[in-house]
């Protein structure tokens, strides 16, 4: 069983379906023990950053994610869930002006990309390592993009990198951990083989 | 290796109909939303657009189903507009399974909707859709409502300055001059918009020749919707990705595994 993390409104149903659509039973769920027992988790990404951490500490997301990596049990970020595994995030809100403090799995900052038009918005290359797992038969493909921030410092044991008006981490493997900065579940085709990918390393 | 081009069909759907000439083979029912998405998707459609043009609840009611079996099968992004008027709405329109929403006469009426919108959902989800005309304003555009009948005594840029501001993620620019036409989109309508914001810029209006589709990259737009061309059946999707990959513009090409 695949948990979908809910610790907000969104469309997490988009991504339920995306899952779900390769057969496996998929549950949208704030529930601890079904988030740490299930045998993929993954953490969709709501608003802003700091909007999205503090969401994720209401529903406990921050000590489900912790347990699980602590017992080697795969998790997916997407989107700012993946931008909010990494050590801080400088997107401004409304009660944060300064950087916001990430979970931080990773030692690098969420920073906003130098591009003339922004969000990124829309279907681009991946440039992923040669021994990838997650996009095997992926080489070439092209992945849906909505953010305007993202990690800049490669980190994790494997990486895939995007170009919008700079380079940027479009997805990171590192053991049970995983995270995208695309939307697999938006990606047509190619977001679907990428899905399974990760489904085959669970 | 770049941003690639969007492409964007756009649906008008009413009661769970697709409405507007619908002209297309290997369609068992061409008024079934759903079927259509599904074979845009097939065809290289980069997203989906519903405009929900029901009059009544009861038809909103159906376009959330629509919306919910669409996500079942179209893993695309998919926008939905029409008849938006509150956060709960949006919030309704996102758990159905819709990516995106358009909003327009509502937030002419309170433009403070976008800001909340944005807020609670972030502006990535917002698409401002503009009907705009040539009229004698400050910069020669205005803002229209009722389809492009009436005009809401807006200039067109300075509504646009003033919605990015209050936080949408995206524009979608329809001119009412051209639209339906099939004479070309609206040139100098798109680079005004254009030189005045940051936000990725669909253009919507007037497509016909396959060249109308360049000239409207070429004055800045990112990203093209268009309708009747591709329910007509005037050029498919396919074609129109071609032409572009022929004059060097970049477009999305899926391999078939």
């Amino acid at each position: 069983m695949i948990a979908i993390l809910d610790y907000g409104s969104g469309n997490l149903r988009s991504a339920q379906r995306a899952f779900a659509h390769t057969g496996l039973d998929v549950q949208v769920t704030s529930d601890p023990r079904t988030c740490i027992e299930s045998d993929g988790l993954v953490v969709p990404g709501v608003g802003a950053f700091q909007s999205c951490m503090i969401g994720l500490e209401v529903a406990h997301g921050d000590e489900i994610i912790k347990e699980r990596i602590s017992k080697s049990r795969p998790v997916l970020g997407i989107c700012v869930g993946m931008q909010i595994l990494f050590s801080h995030g400088l997107e401004p809100s409304r009660s944060h002006t300064q950087s916001a403090r990430g979970l931080g799995y990773w030692d690098a900052e969420v920073s906003k990309i130098e591009a003339p038009v922004l969000p990124h918005m829309g279907w681009n290359n991946v440039e992923a390592d040669p021994n990838s797992e997650l996009f095997r038969g992926l080489s070439g493909e092209t992945f849906y993009f909505v953010h305007s921030y993202a990690a800049k410092k490669s980190v994790g044991s494997k990486q895939a990198w995007t170009n919008y008006g700079e380079t940027f981490l479009s997805a990171v493997e590192d053991g049970p951990l995983s995270a995208t900065q695309f939307h697999p579940e938006k990606s047509g085709k190619a977001g679907l083989a990428f899905i399974r990918n990760w489904l085959g390393t669970l | 290796m770049t941003l690639r081009v969007r492409i964007i069909p756009c649906l008008d759907v009413t009661d769970g109909r697709v409405v507007k000439g619908i002209n297309f083979k290997n369609l068992i029912d061409a008024g079934d939303p759903v079927e259509m998405a599904a074979l845009y998707d097939l065809e290289g459609a980069d997203e989906i657009t519903f405009l929900d043009i029901s009059a009544s609840s009861s038809g909103r009611e159906t376009t959330l189903e629509v919306v919910r079996k669409t996500a079942e099968q179209v893993f695309i992004p998919l926008t939905v507009g029409g008849g938006i008027r509150t956060v709960s709405d949006v919030d309704q329109l996102l758990r159905a399974g819709a990516d995106k929403v358009s909003i327009n006469t509502a937030a002419i009426a309170r433009p403070e909707l976008i800001a909340e919108i944005a807020d609670k959902f972030g502006s990535q989800v917002l698409v401002l859709s503009v009907d705009a005309r040539r009229a004698q304003t400050k910069s020669g555009f205005e803002v229209t409502t009722h389809g492009g009948r009436e005009s809401a005594h807006i200039d067109a840029l300075e509504w646009v300055e003033k919605a990015c501001n209050l936080g949408v993620g995206e524009i979608l620019l329809n001119s009412m001059d051209a639209d339906g036409t099939r004479a070309g989109y609206d040139i100098g309508m798109i680079s005004s918009i254009r030189a005045i914001t940051d936000v990725p810029l669909i253009a919507s209006g007037g497509a016909g020749a396959l060249s109308d589709f360049a000239g409207a990259l070429d004055a800045g737009a990112d990203a093209l919707l268009a309708a009747s061309v591709f329910h007509f059946g005037v050029h498919r999707i396919g074609d129109v990705k071609r032409y572009l990959l022929k004059e060097g513009y970049s477009i999305r090409e899926e391999s078939n595994q």
